[in-house]
């Protein structure tokens, strides 16, 4: 059995007849210990679905699935209290910004213990002592010093290692980790990278790894799904979308990669922009931006298919091997 | 914080002499002669008006007069009410525990009912009880604290009979003066009903004084809470599973306090201002009261005295609040 299972997860925001979709009927699974990566551009989604498996979709937005299950259990039938129970201990979660994430009225100590109160009490000193062992762990120097310290006295890098630090105090069993380096310095992404991929080793912590860097899904993850304006394109090993993309969409983003420009003058763009909440194309989402697209793209909505190896695509003409699209 | 809070000290210093020269400048510019007020309907001689003038030192040139008063002033010495003859320092600490008590209670009043309506109307953001809550304070704050006073009198003490029109404690309870404060007297004495009695006199005077405070607090509470909600040490403490109650009272209330805090400071000066209306209108023995009386004298050093003794209060409660933001905010605290 699947750790997390997400079927036709759908986020809207604004009520009405017309209400957004931000999240349109994503599904994916996710095994324990593995690392899947979910890439797409800015507005394509997959901040909103993660929030939403984490329960932290707030009013106006509303959240729909036909199934979303954490290691058997079936989230949505789980009360506030209950659902309370499992985020921050067996689901824990790290987000894109360190510096505004942390609270800045409160010590890094009292931010660590909190987690650890909630979720498995204890007495104050355990709980002290388990907080200087989690910042050890994820590379704090003086780790019983930085206890009284305020996140205002931190930098970046080290903020986000006590989210992580944070993140990993219940012992997880999922972390979903929100574009952990883009607010990073290039040297310190790398670090930090390191550092969440050895705590998932280690700990055989299976890893939500939300990026708009498909070199670090390269380096890092077990699986990719590929997001675009909401819904999930494609989906497969790394390996074989790596290799031979069957998504169109997929394909333009890694030919995008700044790696695979070399010696050319310009690097690679898709052309035009993610479709907003008033321009949603009546058929595939894609269709104004796709070099290869049919007149049935522009009137109908592929569905997501299944392919070889637990793969998935979600086009009516998927590319072969060679790049060019089937019939 | 030690080096924060000697500062911030020294920072009253400029702020207490402005306060000396525009309370000196305001009273010179009112219109009208103290020693023709002194000699009322009967008239005054031309030399026993410059003998009175010279024995107030009211001949003297302003800048002379201004330094005289500064010297007196810091060494504690306001000058004697022309009209009473008592020394202006020593009648003001009479009255002081009066509109003291007042303002005290009024504060906690709105502050007690300000900030819990507040984080409310934040939470519950966009419904009929967030409408609500914004309509009520803001006819509150736009309320004249006068009108607003004689309404209340009329018609809880007038038709609902309910408390007492005014007044700080039932004339047929007689008790001896220990602290000035009502409260702890009323306790202290063996007169039965005292307290209650003290209780409800204080009720009215201090819904009506509280009422700018409490719609400001309560607005200012709203808009810093709808702020801090939203970002994203809250959505943190969410994902840390802390239930709701505690991420908006513990995460979000203390960051949103910091703004809030500064409003409270700022009312005081509001609350001393609306405490000389509203113990003229509840015939409150309080240095509002009074100041309003000695204006209507020309009582200059009265007036000057008490102005500055009521700006030194208000200032002595805003470094509390620059204290109290360190405590609250370590941003601040800590900053070199």
């Amino acid at each position: 059995m699947a750790l997390l299972e997400i079927e036709n997860l759908t986020v809207e925001f604004g009520g009405g007849s017309n209400p957004f979709r931000a999240v349109e009927e994503v599904s994916y699974t996710l095994e324990k210990g593995e690392v899947l990566g979910i890439v797409g551009e800015s507005g394509s989604g997959k901040s909103v679905s993660s929030l939403a498996v984490m329960g932290l979709v707030s009013f106006p937005g509303k959240v729909t699935a036909s199934r979303m299950a954490f290691d058997g259990v079936d989230l949505q039938t789980l009360s506030p209290r209950q659902r309370r129970k499992l985020t921050g201990s067996d689901v824990a979660m790290i987000f894109q910004e360190p510096m505004t994430s942390l609270n800045p009225c409160f010590t890094v100590g009292y931010q660590i213990t909190e987690a650890l109160k909630i979720h498995q009490g204890g007495t104050r000193a355990e709980r002290k002592a388990r907080a200087v062992d989690l910042l050890g762990q994820v590379g704090i120097p003086d780790p019983a010093s930085r206890l009284g310290t305020f996140p205002h006295q931190l930098s970046g890098g080290m903020s986000q290692r006590v989210m992580i630090a944070m993140a990993i105090a219940c012992d997880p069993r999922l972390l979903v980790a929100d574009e952990p380096t883009t607010a990073l310095d290039v040297t310190i992404q790398a670090q930090i990278m390191d550092l969440l991929l050895t705590l998932q080793r280690e700990r055989g912590m299976a890893m939500l790894l939300i990026t708009h860097d498909l070199a670090v899904v390269a380096e890092a993850a077990h699986r990719v799904v590929v997001m675009y304006a909401g819904q999930v394109v494609e989906s497969g090993s790394v390996p074989a979308i790596f290799d031979h993309p069957r998504h169109p969409y997929t394909k333009a983003l890694l030919a995008a990669l700044p790696e695979r420009a070399i010696g050319a003058e310009r690097l690679n763009t898709i052309p035009g922009v993610v479709p907003g909440a008033h321009d949603r194309p009546k058929g595939c989402l894609l269709a104004p931006r796709c070099p290869h697209v049919q007149d049935r793209c522009r009137t109908e909505r592929p569905p997501l298919e299944d392919g070889p190896d637990q793969s998935r695509v979600r086009c009516f003409y998927p590319l072969d091997p060679d790049g060019v699209p089937t019939a | 914080m030690i080096s924060f809070v000697l500062r911030r000290a020294l920072l009253v210093i400029p702020a207490f002499i402005g306060v000396t020269l525009l309370t000196f400048a305001l009273v010179h510019l009112i219109p009208g002669d103290p020693v023709l007020m002194l000699a009322g309907e009967r008239g005054i001689s031309v030399e026993r008006h410059a003998e009175l003038m010279t024995q107030l030192g009211l001949d003297q040139p302003l800048w002379l007069q201004y330094a005289t008063y500064l010297g007196n002033a810091i060494q504690g010495n306001l000058g004697k009410s022309i009209v009473t003859h008592r020394p202006v320092t020593e009648e003001f600490l009479t009255l002081f525990p009066a509109t003291l008590e007042l303002s005290f209670c009024a504060i906690t009043f709105a502050i007690l009912l300000g900030i819990p309506a507040g984080v409310l109307a934040a939470v519950k953001r966009g419904t009929i009880l967030d409408h609500g809550v914004m309509v009520v304070s803001l006819t509150g704050y736009s309320m004249p604290i006068f009108w607003w006073g004689l309404l209340l009198i009329m018609l809880v003490s007038g038709i609902l009979g309910w408390t007492p029109v005014s007044g700080r404690m039932d004339p047929t309870i007689w008790m001896d003066s220990v602290t000035g404060f009502m409260l702890i007297d009323s306790l202290l004495t063996k007169e039965p009903g005292a307290f209650s009695s003290a209780i409800r006199h204080l009720i009215l005077p201090s819904l009506v004084v509280g009422t700018i405070p409490l719609a400001v607090i309560a607005r200012m509470t709203r808009s810093a809470m709808l702020e801090v909600l939203g970002e994203d040490y809250v959505r943190t403490a969410r994902a840390k599973g802390v239930s709701p109650l505690k991420v908006v009272m513990v995460h979000a209330l203390r960051n949103a306090l910091i703004p809030v805090i500064t409003v409270i400071g700022l009312q005081t000066g509001v609350l001393l201002a609306g405490a000389i209306l509203t113990e003229t209108i509840f015939a409150w023995p309080g240095v509002g009261k009074w100041l309003v009386e000695s204006i209507g004298r020309r009582d200059y050093p009265a007036v000057q005295g008490g102005i500055l003794l009521i700006a030194t209060v208000v200032i002595l409660v805003n470094l509390l609040v620059d204290v109290l933001y360190g405590v609250v905010n370590p941003r601040i605290r800590y900053r070199r």
